[in-house]
Formats: C-alpha cells, sequence, structure tokens
C-alpha cells in the first residue's frame, strides 16, 4: 500500500504545479534582460546611432551647397534637419541593420549551446517551442531598439546641427514637424518590419549549430546574397519572394496620403518567412539532440 | 550482467527498459535496465566514456533515445517531459552559465525558465540555493570572476533551486577541493534525508563508496551490476591466504575442503601464483583460496592443524568495491571505443 502512495502524492504534487503555471511572460521579461544586459547589444546600439550622427556632421562639415550626388535624402538634410533621421536608417538598412540583426538572432541557439546553459534551460524545463518564440520575441525587440535608436539618434542630431521646419513630402505636400516626428517613426516601425524575416532565418541558422559565431556569420552573407540577386536582372523571377525586396521601399510613408500598399505586402512577405522558416526552426530544434 | 529487478516498480524514481542510443554505427548505451529506487543515493559508475552522460541526456530529454523506454517518477519520458521535469534538479556534464551575469542572475534566469515557478518567491528561492553550497558571499560576483569550483557550486545551487523529488548530479565533484568534496558529501547526505532521491555519476568509486546507498556499474554503454552496496560487494569473492612453509600440504587440505586454489580471481586481494614466496617479514609460502560460502574460515584453520600444516598467518579477505569495480570495467585507460 505504501509503494502506492508515494506515486499518488508525486502525481498530485505534479498536478499541483501544473495550476500554477503561469504564461511565461517571466521568461520573456528575463530573456529581453539579458539581452539588453550585455555590452555588446548595448555597442550595436550605439554603432548604429553613430551612423546617422557621421552622416550629419560630414554633411554639415563640407556643407558648401548641395552636391546632388549620393544616397537619397542626404541632399534634404541641410534644408531639414529632420531627414537626418530617414537619411541614416536609408544607409543602414542594406549593411548595419541586417550586421546587427544578424548578430543577435544568429546568437540566440547556438550562443545558449555554446555557454553551455542551452541544456540548463530545457531541463528547467523551459519547453523547445516556448524557447523559440522568446528567442524570437527578443530578437525582434531587438529590430525595434535598433531602427528607433537609427531613427531618434537621428532626429536629435538634425535638430541639433540643421534648420528644422515644416517637411515636404515627395507627393509634394507639406506636414507640421509633428506629423512628420510620426512619419519617421512609422519608417523605423517598417524598417523593423523588413527585419522580421531576418530574424526568423538567423534563429533556424542558430538552431544547426553550437557556434554561434558561424551562424551569425551565415545569417549577414545570406542578406547580402539576398541583395545582390535583387539587383541581378537576370533573377528578376525570384525578386518578390526574396526577404530583402521591399527593405528600401519606405519612401510610401512619405505620400500624402500614406500609401500603404508596400507597408502590408512588406508585412505578408516578412510574415511567409517567419512562418516557413520558424516551421523548419521548429522541425530541426523540437527533435534535436542537445549534447552540447 | 545482473538487472534484477530492486524495489517494486512504482517506488522506482528512474526505470528504463532496452534503452538505447546510437550515434551513427557506434553504440554508446547498448540495452540499459536500469532500477533506481525512490529515496536512494544511486551511485552510477563507470571510467570516462562509458556511456553515463549520454544516459543522463537521455533521461532528462535532451537527447532521444534511439530504443527503450525511460520513466521518471512514475511518469514516461519524454511524452511527460513538462510535467515531470520540474520536479528534477540537474547538473549535466559540468556547469553552464553566462559570464556576464552575477551568480544570483544566472539562478534567476534559469528559475524564470521553469513555467511552474512563482515569481514572487524567486528571489527567497535563489538566496536559499545559494546559501545551501555556500556561496551567498558571490552571490553578486559576475560568473566570469568564479573559480571552478564556485562554478560547480553554483550548478548544484541550480538543481536545489525548488524542492524536488528527484536530483541528477553528474560529477559533482569535478574540480572542487576537498574541502569542497566534503561539503558537497554532506550535501547529499542532508538531501537523501529529506527524502529526495539522488543519482549521483561518477567514475570515482571512493566517492560512490562514501555516500551511495545502492550503484550501478557500467562499462561501454553497458550495465554491469546493479544493486545496493551490499549487493554488489556479495556479488564479489572472498578469498582466504594462509602463510606456511608446507605449502603443498596447505594446498591439498584445501582442495580437500573443496576450495579451489587452481585459478585464482583476478579481481581477487591476491593476484598472481597461488602459490608464492611470502614477504621476508613472515618466511612461509602463500597459498590463497576462494572461499566458497558453505565453509567457514575457523574449519580451514582447524583441518590445517590437524593435518599438521604449520601455519604462520591466515587471513579472509573480502573483495573491495574497487576490486569489482576493476574487475568489472577493467583496469586503467582501457577505454572501450
Amino acid at each position: 500500500m505504501s509503494s502506492n502512495n508515494g506515486a499518488v502524492a508525486a502525481r498530485r504534487g505534479v498536478a499541483e504545479r501544473r495550476a500554477r503555471r503561469s504564461l511565461g511572460l517571466g521568461f520573456l521579461a528575463s530573456e529581453l534582460a539579458v539581452l539588453f544586459r550585455r555590452r555588446r547589444t548595448w555597442a550595436m546600439l550605439l554603432a548604429l546611432a553613430a551612423v546617422p550622427v557621421l552622416i550629419a556632421v560630414a554633411v554639415r562639415l563640407s556643407s558648401s551647397g548641395s552636391s546632388g550626388r549620393g544616397p537619397a535624402f542626404i541632399d534634404s538634410i541641410t534644408q531639414n534637419g529632420l531627414f537626418v533621421g530617414i537619411a541614416g536608417l536609408t544607409i543602414a538598412i542594406p549593411l548595419f541593420l541586417p550586421l546587427t540583426v544578424g548578430v543577435v538572432s544568429g546568437d540566440s541557439i547556438a550562443g545558449e549551446a555554446n555557454t553551455a546553459t542551452l541544456r540548463y534551460l530545457l531541463v528547467s524545463p523551459v519547453g523547445r517551442i516556448r524557447l523559440l518564440v522568446v528567442k524570437y520575441l527578443a530578437a525582434a525587440v531587438f529590430c525595434l531598439a535598433a531602427t528607433l535608436t537609427l531613427a531618434v539618434a537621428g532626429i536629435l542630431i538634425g535638430i541639433a546641427l540643421f534648420p528644422v521646419g515644416p517637411v515636404t513630402l515627395l507627393s509634394g505636400d507639406t506636414v507640421s514637424i509633428g506629423d512628420s516626428l510620426v512619419r519617421s517613426l512609422l519608417i523605423a516601425l517598417y524598417a523593423t518590419v523588413s527585419l522580421l524575416g531576418l530574424s526568423a532565418i538567423g534563429l533556424f541558422i542558430s538552431t544547426l549549430t553550437d557556434a554561434p559565431v558561424g551562424a551569425m556569420a551565415a545569417t549577414v552573407v545570406l542578406s547580402i546574397v539576398a541583395q545582390v540577386l535583387d539587383s541581378l536582372s537576370q533573377t528578376a523571377w525570384l525578386h518578390p519572394w526574396l526577404f530583402s525586396h521591399y527593405w528600401l521601399n519606405f519612401a510610401d510613408m512619405l505620400r500624402q496620403p500614406i500609401e500603404w500598399s508596400s507597408f502590408g505586402q512588406n508585412a505578408l512577405l516578412q510574415l511567409g518567412y517567419v512562418v516557413v522558416v520558424g516551421a523548419l526552426a521548429y522541425g530541426r530544434f523540437s527533435s534535436k539532440d542537445i549534447l552540447s | 550482467m545482473t538487472s534484477r529487478s530492486i524495489a517494486n516498480p512504482s517506488e522506482l524514481a528512474i526505470e528504463t527498459t532496452a534503452l538505447t542510443k546510437r550515434f551513427g554505427r557506434q553504440t554508446v548505451v547498448d540495452d540499459l535496465a536500469l532500477s533506481v529506487p525512490r529515496g536512494s543515493v544511486f551511485g552510477f559508475l563507470g571510467p570516462n566514456g562509458s556511456g553515463k552522460t549520454t544516459t543522463i541526456r537521455m533521461l532528462l530529454g535532451l537527447a532521444q533515445a534511439s530504443a527503450g523506454d525511460i520513466s521518471l517518477l512514475g511518469e514516461r519520458m519524454p511524452q511527460r517531459l513538462g510535467a515531470v521535469l520540474p520536479q528534477v534538479g540537474a547538473l549535466i556534464e559540468g556547469p553552464g552559465f553566462y559570464p556576464f551575469l552575477s551568480g544570483a542572475a544566472n539562478l534567476r534566469r534559469l528559475d524564470s525558465a521553469d513555467g511552474f515557478a512563482p515569481s514572487r518567491t524567486r528571489s527567497d528561492r535563489v538566496a536559499r540555493a545559494l546559501e545551501r553550497v555556500g556561496l551567498s558571499h558571490a552571490a553578486d560576483k559576475k560568473v566570469k570572476a568564479y573559480s571552478l569550483g564556485m562554478k560547480q557550486r553554483l550548478g548544484i545551487a541550480n538543481a536545489l533551486l525548488a524542492p524536488r523529488d528527484l536530483i541528477v548530479l553528474d560529477e559533482p565533484t569535478n574540480g572542487l577541493d576537498p574541502q569542497g568534496t566534503r561539503e558537497v558529501r554532506s550535501l547529499i547526505r542532508s538531501l537523501a534525508d529529506e527524502g529526495t532521491t539522488v543519482f549521483v555519476s561518477s567514475h570515482l568509486l571512493a566517492e560512490i563508496e562514501q555516500m551511495c546507498t545502492h550503484a550501478a556499474v557500467m562499462r561501454a554503454g553497458r550495465l554491469m551490476a546493479q544493486g545496493t552496496l551490499d549487493e554488489l560487494r556479495s556479488a564479489g569473492t572472498t578469498r582466504v591466504s594462509v602463510t606456511t612453509p608446507d605449502a603443498e600440504a596447505a594446498a591439498r587440505v584445501l582442495l580437500a575442503l573443496g576450495l579451489d586454489t587452481g585459478h585464482p580471481d583476478a579481481s581477487g586481494p591476491v593476484a598472481g601464483s597461488t602459490v608464492g614466496p611470502a614477504s621476508t617479514a613472515l618466511p612461509g609460502t602463500v597459498v590463497t583460496a576462494t572461499l566458497p560460502e558453505a565453509v567457514a574460515p575457523e574449519d580451514i584453520v582447524a583441518a590445517l592443524v590437524a593435518a599438521q600444516v604449520r601455519v604462520r598467518g591466515f587471513s579472509v579477505d573480502h573483495a573491495s568495491l574497487e576490486d569489482l569495480f576493476v574487475a568489472l570495467t577493467g583496469e586503467g585507460f582501457d577505454v572501450v571505443q
């Protein structure tokens, strides 16, 4: 009889514990705390903030008038400082942003494997799906932090170095300063959405290896390959399916009224990547032997 | 191979049947049938590379078994992983922590990963676990500044975060100084006193012998023996040695009593020749033989005296667990590939 009592008590213990299972927001908070407590994260955000600052300073020092050559929005800066944030985003989107996103998402699982913390998280037990979801959400939060850093740093340095006033949009309309600030944030949001597909790819690659540096590099290389393919006319059939295809189409946020169709197309494409690559990551990670 | 069931199945904390793990063509764990009774301190013994850690990884759902079944605390694994693991604390193949976080922050993170652990009492749990392994003073120090022994303690603290029914410790005294080793031993004893089942793997026999009630011996992925320490000891042989100048007469007497002097067991304390010169301190020749249970040692002495054998020394030696361990797993560095 006593032999059964132990088992019954244990089963009751299991039931009680399950009853108080939390939603798991605590673990997301913990993941974000770990991410933003790392010096590496802050170094990357600082480097991103330096992009619009360098642009603004360079333009200010050489402001012999509009030279006319250079990336989009650069010549608008001297007339209105509010364009610095947008110019910074334009320059950062092809390389700097994918670089930082590649580091964060590529490190997500492989980094835990590398510090041997993965096995302890899994026996806590965190649940493999929950770990993937939380890691992905943290990467998405980093994307938002990165683009907002760029936009805000650009706006601040623009205000400091250049005249600021009502903004003339691409459609010719003029909007107030407040409206233009909202649009800058919308562009940051657009860039965040643009990076969601790449984040999912980084997470997937991260489940394939125990070497975080390899996963980071592979993610960044993929982002470059996608952009190269997007610029070749021979691969035109592939262009609409490349996750980087709509990355620079945020100019539609600068029309009156706002042209939402490119935002929608981009969001749909990124969602597709998140679903497909996320499923691959799940398929790989849920059955993986954790031997790290 | 002894794979007797040592307790009623419902009282087993860990039970595996035909558990097998293959990596490619290599079989790392082969047809393993473990029975770990609840409340025991179970030593999982084997040389390096004998499949201990792989077994532990399968028990905890980190690696999938190629074949066989696992039951942990009466629940099937890995199907019931989410329900079972909150009651299991583990240290697996060395500790793993974020070097840029403090010891306490690392424990808080792992605690938050357990969806069943209430966040209100998290700080209390972390503080208690740190105190239990003697790390309170270093709670706010970054782990990268920890010594190997401190990291090992922090790993044990993680296993103790919540009240557990089962604690799995893989080589818990690795990197610890003698003082730390003693502390871990007394910690394991206090856990056992609270009714927690402790499953300790080690390649050090002395460690297992000092703190375990049960043990299993692995070699090359196979279970060589398992049971209580007494059962394991009794499985070893007992030998008698007679020191005498009348070696041949003594051997005849022993043979007449049914003692086998011909083929000494390699695990016996006096390996080598059955009849050989004794040390200079005790002139004469040593005759050794395996002692069957049916024969009492005093009868042997009486028979020797009756046969007028001049006995200068007589001893009965139980095979130590170490002899058994060496006999079961081989000696030295012959790790089986």
